[in-house]
This record gives C-alpha cells, sequence and structure tokens, in this order.
C-alpha cells in the first residue's frame, strides 16, 4: 500500500496543477452593509485581493447616516463554492453587518451611471446627439464643439452607447460601477 | 464629565487591562509607547515581562494564552516595533490564539507624514489581525481596549490590535468600564439547525466505520466541550484521531487514541481516515495537512463538520452535515439527543471496524531503526517523554521534524499542555512561547522541544529567560540540519541539498555559560536518561544540546499532492517518483 519512493527521482517542479475551481463559473451581486469607519473599504478590498476573489464592480456610499452605515455593492464571479466562501469571509468581517447575495435572493434592480465626453461637429455632432434622445441620456455640459452626456441604466445599456458613440467622437467616459437593490417591497 | 473625572490616555490604557483582569504584559518599550510605559512603571498589578525582540513577545503572549485560556497581552512601540510583531499576530491568527496587541504610534498630527518610526501599523497588520483599531481620540481608547478583547476572545478566537497615537496617551480623556461597552459588534451565532443534528445522529448509530477526528477547536472551547468530546468517545467506542493543533483533548493513553493524522500522522489514523463511512470532524478545518489530495480524501464517507466559523465549512473539503456554533455547545446537544435515542450504535461492525484499525495499528508506522553509537532524534523525544510524562509538565516545539518526532511521540493526557505554531509553522515560535507558559505556570516543567536552526531563531530570548529566572527546558534535537528542508530536497528535489545544513553553529552549552545558565551536551545514547535527569532538576534555565543523527527522516509521511492511502513509511529505494502535481505543493 505505501508508495514506493525512489531518493531524488524528481528532477524538477511542475506546474500542470489542476484547476480546482473547474466548475461553472457565474457572477453575483453582492450588497454589503458596513459601519461606515475608515478603513472599512480597504478590510473589504484587502480580503478580495488577499484570497484572490474577483472584483468585476465596486461602488459604496454611505446610506444611513444617523447608523453610520454604507452600502457597498460588489460585483464577483466564481463557483457556487467560491461565492459561498467570499460571503462567510465577509460576514467574519467585526464592521460587516450584512451581505446580501441579490442573485439568489431573487430578482435586483442594478444600476450604473455614466458620463461620456463627444467631441465632434457636423454631422457626427447631430447623429450623437440623435442617439443620446434614444437613450434617454441627457446632456449636462456641452459647448460649440462637445457635449457631455449622463446616462443612467444597465451596464449593458452603458456598454451599447458607448460603443455606439466610439465612432462618434467619444472622448472620455466615467462609470461609477454597479449599484443594486432587491425588486417588490421587500427589503433586502 | 468633568475634567477631575478625566485621567490620559496611558492611565486609560492601564485602567482598562486590569479591568480585563488582565496580569501580564509582554513587551518592549520605545519613544511611541513610553506614556504608557511611564504609567506601567506607577502600578503593581500588571506584570511586565520584558521581552529581546517583539516577534517573541507575540509569541511568549501566545504560548501564554494557550497554557491558560487566557487572553496574552502584548506592548510594542511603533514602527518597528509594530512591524516585528507582525509574524506573531499571523501565527496567531492561523491557530485562533486570543491575544491583545496595543502598539504605540506616531501622533495624529504626524500620521501620514514619514515622521521618524512611522508605519502605517493598521494597515500592514489588517490581513494578520482578527479586526485593529487605530483610536485617534482618548475618550474611546477605554471602549476601543473593550471591544478588542471581546473580539479576540470570542467566537472563533484571534489576534487583535489597538494602535495608540502619542498624543492620545497623553491627552485626557473619560473611562469607560468594561461593563458599559455596548456589544453590538459581536457576531451572533447562529442557531443550531436541529433537523442537521439529527440527520448526523441517525448517520451516527449506523456508521459501519466511524471515526472522530477533533481539533484545536475543542481546545479553544474549553474544557467542557473536552469533557464531552471524551464522553463521546466512550460512549459510541468509535475511533478518534486529532490534528497537530488537538492534542490533548483526548488523552493519549485513551484505548481508541489512533495517534496524530495527517501529513506525519500515524497509519493506523490516516487509514481509518481514508477507509471510514462516517467522519465526525470536530473543531478541525480540513488542512491541507490533513487531508493530502482533495479529491481523493476520504472518499466514501458520511461527513459532519462542527465548528464555530462559517467560513471553515465546505472551504476544502465539501461536508454533508455541518453543524455552526459552539462546539461545546453542539456536542452537549449532540450527546444528549442520542442518549435520548437509545445511545444506539453498530455494534457487530464497529468490532469489525476495530480489527482492520488494529491491523494498521500492527505496522507499527512511528517505528525507527535504533542506535547505540548515535543518538536517534526519535528515541531522544521517546527518553524525553518517558521522564517527563509524569511531572505537571508544558511542551512547547520549534518547526520541523523535531516538532513532528514531538507530536508523534509525546503523550498528551489533557489539553492545554501542548503549544506549537500549526498554521503558520513559524520557526522561532517555541523558545518564546515556552517563557508565555513558564510565566503563567512557574511551578511547571516547561519544555521546547527545538531543533537548532528554529531555536536560533529567536536564542535572544535567553536575556528574558535569565532575567526572570525561568526555568524553561529548552532541549535541542541538533542535527545540523534544517532537517525538514533536507528531507524534501532528499526526496524531491533529487538530492540537492541547496542551502539546508546549519553552519557555523554555537557551542550551545558555552553559550548558557555566556548567560549564566546551564548547558548540557549529549552525543551518547547510553547517557542519555542521566542527561534528561539533568535537566529536569536543574532549578534554572537549561539548554540541553542534543546531538542527533543528521540524516534521519520523518515518516510515516504523505507526499504532497497524494491520498491518505499512499503513504511512505520508511525509506524506500524503488523506481516511484512523488508526482510532478506534487512537487509543486508545498
Ligand atoms: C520562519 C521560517 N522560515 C523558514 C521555514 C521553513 N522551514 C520549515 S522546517 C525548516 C528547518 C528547521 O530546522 P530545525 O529547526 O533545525 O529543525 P529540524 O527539521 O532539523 O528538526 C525550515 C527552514 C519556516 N517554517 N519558518
Ligand atoms: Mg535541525
Amino acid at each position: 500500500m505505501s508508495l514506493k519512493l525512489k531518493k531524488g527521482v524528481n528532477k524538477q517542479s511542475a506546474y500542470n496543477l489542476r484547476d480546482p475551481n473547474l466548475d461553472y463559473e457565474a457572477a453575483h451581486t453582492l450588497s454589503i452593509i458596513v459601519d461606515n469607519e475608515s478603513g472599512v473599504l480597504a478590510r473589504v478590498i484587502g480580503l478580495f485581493s488577499g484570497r484572490g476573489y474577483n472584483i468585476d464592480s465596486l461602488t459604496v456610499a454611505e446610506v444611513d447616516p444617523d447608523g453610520h452605515r454604507s452600502r457597498i455593492t460588489i460585483v464577483t464571479t466564481g463557483t457556487p463554492k467560491v461565492i459561498n466562501q467570499i460571503k462567510a469571509q465577509l460576514n467574519r468581517m467585526v464592521p460587516v453587518h450584512e451581505v446580501i447575495d441579490l442573485t439568489l435572493k431573487g430578482k435586483a434592480v442594478q444600476r450604473e451611471l455614466a458620463i461620456f465626453k463627444v467631441v465632434a461637429n457636423g454631422n457626427q455632432r447631430v447623429e450623437s446627439l440623435r442617439l443620446a434622445d434614444v437613450f434617454r441620456a441627457k446632456v449636462v455640459d456641452s459647448t460649440l464643439k462637445s457635449f457631455t452626456f449622463e446616462l443612467t441604466g444597465t451596464s449593458e445599456k452603458i456598454d451599447a452607447f458607448a460603443e455606439l458613440m466610439a465612432p462618434l467622437g467619444l472622448e472620455e467616459i466615467a462609470r461609477t460601477g454597479i449599484v443594486a437593490l432587491l425588486r417588490g417591497d421587500n427589503s433586502s | 464629565m468633568t475634567q477631575a473625572n478625566k485621567i490620559t490616555g496611558a492611565e486609560i490604557v492601564i485602567k482598562a487591562l486590569i479591568d480585563q483582569g488582565v496580569d501580564t504584559v509582554f513587551g518592549y518599550p520605545g519613544g511611541a509607547i513610553l506614556p504608557i510605559y511611564d504609567e506601567l512603571f506607577q502600578q503593581k498589578k500588571i506584570k511586565h515581562i520584558l521581552v529581546r525582540h517583539e516577534q517573541a513577545a507575540t509569541h511568549a503572549a501566545e504560548g501564554y494564552a494557550r497554557s491558560t485560556g487566557k487572553i496574552g497581552v502584548v506592548f510594542v512601540t511603533s514602527g518597528p516595533g509594530a512591524t516585528n510583531s507582525v509574524t506573531g499576530l499571523t501565527d496567531a491568527l492561523m491557530d485562533s490564539v486570543p491575544i491583545v496587541v496595543i502598539s504605540g504610534q506616531v501622533p495624529t498630527f504626524m500620521i501620514g507624514n514619514d515622521a521618524f518610526q512611522e508605519a502605517d501599523t493598521v494597515g500592514i497588520t489588517r490581513p494578520c489581525t482578527k479586526h485593529n483599531w487605530l483610536v485617534k481620540d482618548t475618550n474611546k481608547l477605554a471602549e476601543t481596549i473593550h471591544k478588542a478583547f471581546e473580539v479576540a476572545g470570542t467566537g472563533r478566537p484571534g489576534p487583535v490590535l489597538v494602535d495608540v497615537p502619542k498624543d492620545v496617551q497623553f491627552a485626557s480623556g473619560c473611562y469607560t468600564k468594561k461593563n458599559e461597552i455596548k456589544k453590538n459588534f459581536i457576531k451572533k451565532e447562529p442557531s443550531i439547525d436541529l433537523n442537521m443534528l439529527d440527520e448526523a445522529i441517525y448517520r451516527l448509530e449506523l456508521a459501519e466505520r466511524p471515526i472522530i477526528y477533533s481539533g484545536g477547536g475543542v481546545i479553544n472551547s474549553g474544557q467542557s466541550a473536552v469533557n464531552s468530546l471524551r464522553n463521546l468517545v466512550a460512549g459510541t467506542n468509535f475511533p478518534i484521531t486529532s490534528t497537530l493543533m488537538g492534542l490533548g483533548s483526548y488523552p493519549a493513553s485513551g484505548k481508541n487514541w489512533l495517534g496524530m493524522l495527517g501529513m506525519h500522522g500515524t497509519y493506523e489514523a490516516n487509514m481509518s481516515m481514508h477507509d471510514c463511512d462516517f467522519m465526525l470532524c470536530i473543531g478541525a478545518r480540513f488542512d491541507d495537512r490533513i487531508t493530502g489530495r482533495i479529491d481523493a480524501f476520504s472518499p466514501n464517507s458520511y461527513k459532519v463538520h462542527l465548528d464555530i466559523d462559517p467560513s471553515s465549512i465546505n472551504k476544502n473539503i465539501t461536508v454533508d452535515a455541518p453543524l455552526i456554533g459552539d462546539v461545546s455547545q453542539i456536542l452537549s446537544m449532540l450527546i444528549a439527543r442520542w442518549k435520548e435515542r437509545g445511545s444506539k450504535v453498530n455494534k457487530k461492525k464497529l468490532t469489525a471496524w476495530w480489527k482492520s484499525i488494529n491491523s494498521w495499528k500492527e505496522v507499527q508506522s512511528l517505528g525507527y531503526e535504533n542506535s547505540s553509537s548515535v543518538i536517534k532524534p526519535q528515541y531522544a523525544v521517546q527518553r524525553l517523554e518517558e521522564l517527563t510524562k509524569s511531572y505537571n509538565r508544558f511542551v512547547s516545539t520549534e518547526v520541523g521534524q523535531h516538532q513532528m518526532w514531538a507530536a508523534q511521540f509525546m503523550g498528551f493526557e489533557e489539553p492545554n499542555r501542548w503549544m506549537t505554531s500549526g498554521g503558520l509553522g513559524t520557526m522561532g515560535y517555541g523558545f518564546p512561547a515556552s517563557i508565555g507558559i513558564q510565566i503563567a505556570h512557574p511551578n511547571s516543567l516547561v519544555i521546547n522541544v527545538a531543533g537548532e536552526a528554529s531555536w536560533l531563531m529567536n536564542m535572544q530570548e535567553l536575556g528574558t529567560a535569565v532575567q526572570y529566572r525561568l526555568p524553561v527546558k529548552q532541549f535541542i534535537l541538533n542535527n545540523e540540519r534544517l532537517g525538514m528542508v533536507r528531507q524534501w530536497q532528499e526526496l524531491l528535489h533529487g538530492e540537492r541539498y541547496s542551502h539546508s545544513w546549519s553552519d557555523a553553529l554555537p557551542d550551545f552549552v558555552k553559550l548558557a555559560e555566556a548567560y549564566g545558565i546551564k548547558g548540557i551536551r549529549c552525543e551518547d545514547p547510553a547517557m542519555l536518561d542521566d542527561n534528561i535527569r539533568e535537566m529536569i532538576d536543574y532549578p534554572g534555565p537549561v539548554i540541553f544540546d542534543c546531538l542527533v543523527e543528521k540524516h534521519e527522516n520523518c515518516f510515516p509521511m504523505i507526499p504532497s499532492g497524494k491520498a491518505h492511502n499512499e503513504m511512505i513509511l520508511g525509506e524506500q529505494t524503488e523506481e516511484n517518483s512523488i508526482s510532478d502535481d506534487g512537487a509543486v505543493l508545498v
């Protein structure tokens, strides 16, 4: 039964290790209620980088000034096992009060806000304004040579708008990342 | 609150520690913590042990904590003092040891300016503490320290750090009493899943080939968990094995004891783990040193996992019945319900199972070839065990082969008697840990089973041992090698012994004499017993330089990437390599 081993047979290390996470990976949106204290974001991000988890999107702001609570919304990808680990690890942190997996809890409203600067003239300028109208993007600033649009929607919508603007003189984009809440009358 | 009711931050620190019942602090002063040291000087309730390096302070606090069940406390200064504590904090985090480190910091108005001895201590220690705090307001200092003790000691225990800028130590503020703080920051324990518990009990009753696998969580949970574990084993007659951290929760002399499991565990323990059909894991975490190859780990068993930390569940091994909560509480519920249901076990099958186990025992996997000319390290540990086991004894170790031999050949009858660095595997842990243990148990026999290389990593603590007259026994298995590294190089790296020997070793006897303590050198197996007795009888610290066989390997061994039933039992010569997959693992 025992392994027969010859001394010193192995000449080199090997790197063909099997990926233990070959299972199916999926994106999850996590809503994390934390104390709004200094360093709390660093703790959460440090957990993700330290343990090798993905962050696809992250937003944070105080949502309850009286209770000093902030909501962090993180979109992460992983196998079910990894997602469970992430939630358990987050829950261990002292300033973390609640971790809600919106992807598991049911349907969630997910929105992102983006600002686009488009520099163009002539037909392109007209076309960018027309498309902005179709997407219900607002003009929040303009010069004779440029428009700055504000657009809110799903990430897909923002991606689509960015793609359309690209040939029309899109210079810069700023995006907030995803914020999300559960649909319906239940609070999460 | 009137000005008269205010006290300085430094006073608050001392008062809060006294409020917490602290009587001992391990530390090292420096500029940024001087106000606290000044307060320390003016009181008598807290004894301060001056170590010779801050890493040693943290390990001493760990030894103190693990041998008493209390919380260990450390003072360090800012900058280098704080960074020196990082290894001990990480060690305590990995092994779930409750310690509170209070670090001095540069004054708040200088933070961020690269001030002298400034380091981002909370930033650096964030990933190696359960939680840490930078206190910027003296009025919050007491509350924060009390919180720190709560966090360190509750749930799964662990290290915390409170960083106190110097101006906060000088400023005056209000004191908050221990019982005045809100405890809303403590995590609520989920209630125990009774259906899951019943399912686990049902499976326990039917089990044909059961095993109990216990870990450090049982010891952390306290004496009632230990008692319950022992009752369960006695009541069911199930075999039991423990992790390195769990030794002593079930007595080594108990008839159901299979010895330690894992990479250097016994054949019977690992084979039982592999072949069982019911596994009851209590306060252990399926660490890679325990499981071997994950996809071949105990393939046919129903697995029950009792743990207080939900993140330990299904992390490495997917289990069938997770039971989350304090081990002592779940165990007593489990036993009560099992008794209610008639204390049933599958007796007939159990008898057959014990037969297989006994046949594995006959392999005598801890066997080694003794010698009359040179001291075999296993023999040295065996004699040490034989000659000291009747004493009121505590054992710490360093990290390496000697550590595994100590785990294999020493028997622990009670919990909190065995202190070793398991999760982090920190060379240099054992000597300062032995100091912390001796401080807590001044009249006990405290032995550090050491390797020469590890021991050198914190040898400066000789000064501490001498200053406080701590009769710690440093039992060094001197193979003049980084033995465990050498073993891996022999087995995995083509016998290329890259930098794995201990050159330029000191003369340990002279070293002892330089500190005015006793040194003993032993190289003759025939002298060993007498020399060990001499060590025990000497009323002060002793360095015992035990010159042992230099090329002995530690067996049995599950090589990385192999399964439990693929153990190596001893030196082999036939062709069969550790796979390349395994070689890349640590
Ligand atoms: C701080 C630290 N550095 C490196 C290692 C890697 N390491 C593990 S065992 C070992 C050799 C230990 O030698 P020694 O203390 O003499 O013990 P032996 O194995 O010879 O009994 C080393 C270098 C470690 N565990 N800790
Ligand atoms: Mg050695």
